[in-house]
């Protein structure tokens, strides 16, 4: 059984994040792996421990991020919770790449992977916090031709079939399809473990590989600005609230609520 | 106006909800508005379609095997759009800022080679004519503006982004099928259960108010939905109180994103993973009985109190102000 999963390097959101030229700043100190990508971290760890031991033995988890050099950190953090092998994807190339683009890199990145044996889950967050698009994982199934099964709150995993159930807007559904396939989890499918002691101590030293468009074999003009389809024009921080209107309920709170909702029309 | 074509997506297409009304406001301003649906359109539907100006619906013809709970997969409904694009040479494809449109405008964007853009709060277009979105970023905090350069545009819009009106006058809405055939590698549904709507309240994702209940309720949701029905509101939680089983969906950037004209946060502390999706709303009020709530830090209006009491009291006004009417 070999994993790749795709974990991102995204600005802390306790962190002062903002835009400039209308691009994210991620400057080192300032990000972290992004807390959704841990439950997908924990979701192919489980099932990688739910092998029998000849199984689990040859079983490979590998962590995958597209980014600049400091998404190490989001690597080194993967490495933490139990993982085999880091891979970074970095190319001056990629900056600016939209959906389209990063699915497209993630993908080629999977698929170089496969150079040296399959991929059987390719497992993902149900979104990054920075983007929050939350279509990376259907789009990287469509370019490796596999079935999605995404925003899963259960997963579970028997002879070589995959079953999630997940909770649509319009619908709870029980899903299936035989692997190759795409896992996206939903942050209530699992609780990440606790890195501990030993493989932090290990992560520090760990090898992370470093790969290029031209290592996963991408034609630069499919990522980044040159491959974009939108372009983001302006970006600026929204102007300040006023101060809040700060009452003490002595008795009367509930009127004077509902006299700002009357005062304000908005009732 | 121009002689673009917008094509928005209904599905499931039992009824035209208010979010799906406010893609039809917006692509009247842009052109001329079709839609895409996946099953025959119910009379109400196709009579409210009509109100608001579409004359043309597009019905799938799916393959037999996808005409099930399958034909709601984002696979499937992404083709579709993909289809109707080309079919009918569409410019623009609006769809709702659901967690399953999302993926399939996504995907219908990647087999047209087009741009997208997901969670936009506005659409327009610009002096050279293409179209743009503008998108309230980082839980709200920032305002951005994506122009999308391709011939076709595809974006998802959230909900409350323009008040709905219908078209000047009302047209007849014709239903035209047209064949689907679908690649993609699709799971299978081995079961579906639709979701239940409390008809007597709308939705949180589409509502103009929203009351959220935290921790602070201690299980207890009677006042936050007392103050829900004196104000029309969507009720919501904090991901917490979900947790603890106190109520059944939460707002927040994994849960839903909401932006209405209203957010009333009670015994909810205002956590980054909340903020995230709700800090986008027009006005923010708490009630919280601990003065450094960080919620408050977001607020235009607050109360430090109890909300068992404040809740229930601000109700009461409410529908003496409402009775007086
Ligand atoms: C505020 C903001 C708004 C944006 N709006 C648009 C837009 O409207 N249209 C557009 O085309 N692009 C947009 N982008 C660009 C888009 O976010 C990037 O292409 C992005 O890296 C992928 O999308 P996402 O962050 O939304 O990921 P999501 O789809 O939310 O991510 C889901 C999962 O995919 C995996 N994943 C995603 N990105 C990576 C990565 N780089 N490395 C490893 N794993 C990854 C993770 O497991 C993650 O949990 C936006 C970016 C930002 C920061
Ligand atoms: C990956 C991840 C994703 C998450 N996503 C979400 C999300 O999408 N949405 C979300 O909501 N959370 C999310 N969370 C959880 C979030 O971080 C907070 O834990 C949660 O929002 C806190 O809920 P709360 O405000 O109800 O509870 P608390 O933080 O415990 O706050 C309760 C508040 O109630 C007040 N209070 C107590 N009694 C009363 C009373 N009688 N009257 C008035 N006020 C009272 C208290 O002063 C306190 O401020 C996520 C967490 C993680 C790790």
């Amino acid at each position: 059984m070999r994993i790749v999963v795709l974990v991102k390097y995204v600005p802390d959101i306790n962190a002062d994040r903002r835009f400039e030229d209308c691009r994210v700043v991620r400057s080192p100190g300032e990000g972290t792996l992004n807390e959704l990508d841990e439950n997908a971290l924990e979701a192919a760890l489980r099932i990688v421990d739910s092998l029998d031991d000849d199984a689990r033995a040859a079983a490979e988890v590998v962590a995958l991020t597209l980014a600049p050099e400091q998404g190490d950190l989001a690597l080194r953090k993967a490495y933490q919770m139990g993982v085999d092998r880091g891979v970074r994807v970095t190319d001056d190339a990629l900056a600016g790449s939209d959906y389209a683009g990063t699915a497209a890199a993630l993908a080629a990145a999977v698929r170089r992977l496969e150079a040296d044996g399959p991929v059987d889950l390719v497992v993902t967050g149900m979104a990054a916090l920075d983007g929050l698009g939350s279509v990376v994982p259907a789009l990287v199934a469509t370019e490796l031709g596999r079935p999605a099964l995404t925003f899963a709150k259960k997963v579970a995993l028997a002879d070589g079939v995959l079953e999630v159930v997940r909770e649509t807007d319009e619908a709870t559904e029980t899903l299936t399809a035989p692997l190759p396939a795409v896992l996206s989890v939903a942050d209530t499918a699992n609780t990440p473990r606790m890195p501990n002691f030993k493989l932090i101590m290990a992560a520090r030293t760990k090898t992370i590989e470093a790969w290029s468009l031209a290592d996963v074999g991408l034609d630069a003009g499919l990522v980044g600005d040159a491959g974009a389809r939108t372009a983001t024009t302006h970006a600026a921080p929204r102007p300040a609230k006023p101060e809040v209107e700060l009452v003490q309920d002595k008795g009367e709170g509930g009127k004077a609520l509902a006299e700002f909702l009357l005062r304000h029309d908005l009732v | 106006m121009t002689n673009r074509t917008v094509l928005v997506l209904l599905d499931p297409a039992g009824e035209v909800r208010s979010s799906i009304l406010e893609l039809l406001t917006i692509g009247r301003a842009l052109g001329r508005v079709e839609a895409v649906t996946l099953e025959s359109p119910s009379v109400e539907a196709l009579a409210q379609l009509g109100a608001h100006g579409v004359e043309t619906v597009h019905q799938a013809e799916l393959p037999a095997d996808l005409r099930g709970d399958a034909r709601h997969l984002s696979g499937v409904v992404a083709a579709t759009l993909a289809a109707a694009v080309r079919r009918t040479d569409a410019d623009v494809v609006l769809a709702p800022s659901t967690f399953a449109a999302k993926e399939a405008v996504a995907l219908a964007g990647q087999a047209l080679g087009a741009g997208v853009v997901i969670d936009a709060a506005g659409v327009s277009e610009d002096e050279q004519g293409r179209i743009v979105g503008t998108k309230r970023v980082f839980a709200g905090s920032w305002d951005t503006t994506s122009v999308v350069t391709t011939d076709v545009a595809l974006l998802t819009v959230r909900a409350n982004t323009v008040v709905p009106k219908p078209a000047d006058a009302a047209v007849a809405t014709e239903v035209e099928g047209f064949a689907v055939s679908v690649d993609a590698p699709l799971p299978t549904v081995t079961q579906r259960v639709p979701v239940v709507r409390d008809a007597a309240r709308p939705t949180l994702e589409e509502a103009a108010t929203v009351i959220a209940g935290g921790r602070g309720t201690g299980g207890d949701f009677g006042p936050v939905e007392d103050l829900a029905d004196a104000l029309g509101a969507a009720v919501g939680a904090s991901r917490d109180a979900v947790f603890e089983g106190w109520f059944d969906r939460y707002v927040g950037q994994t849960g839903v994103t909401v932006a209405p004209r209203l957010y009333i946060g009670a015994g909810i502390s205002g956590a980054p993973h909340h903020r995230g999706g709700m800090q986008a709303s027009q006005v923010i009020v708490a009630v919280n009985s601990d003065p450094e709530a960080p919620i408050f830090e977001i607020c235009d209006f607050a109360v430090v109190g109890d909300l068992a009491d404040v809740l229930p009291q601000a109700a009461e006004v409410i529908r003496a102000h409402k009775a007086a009417r």
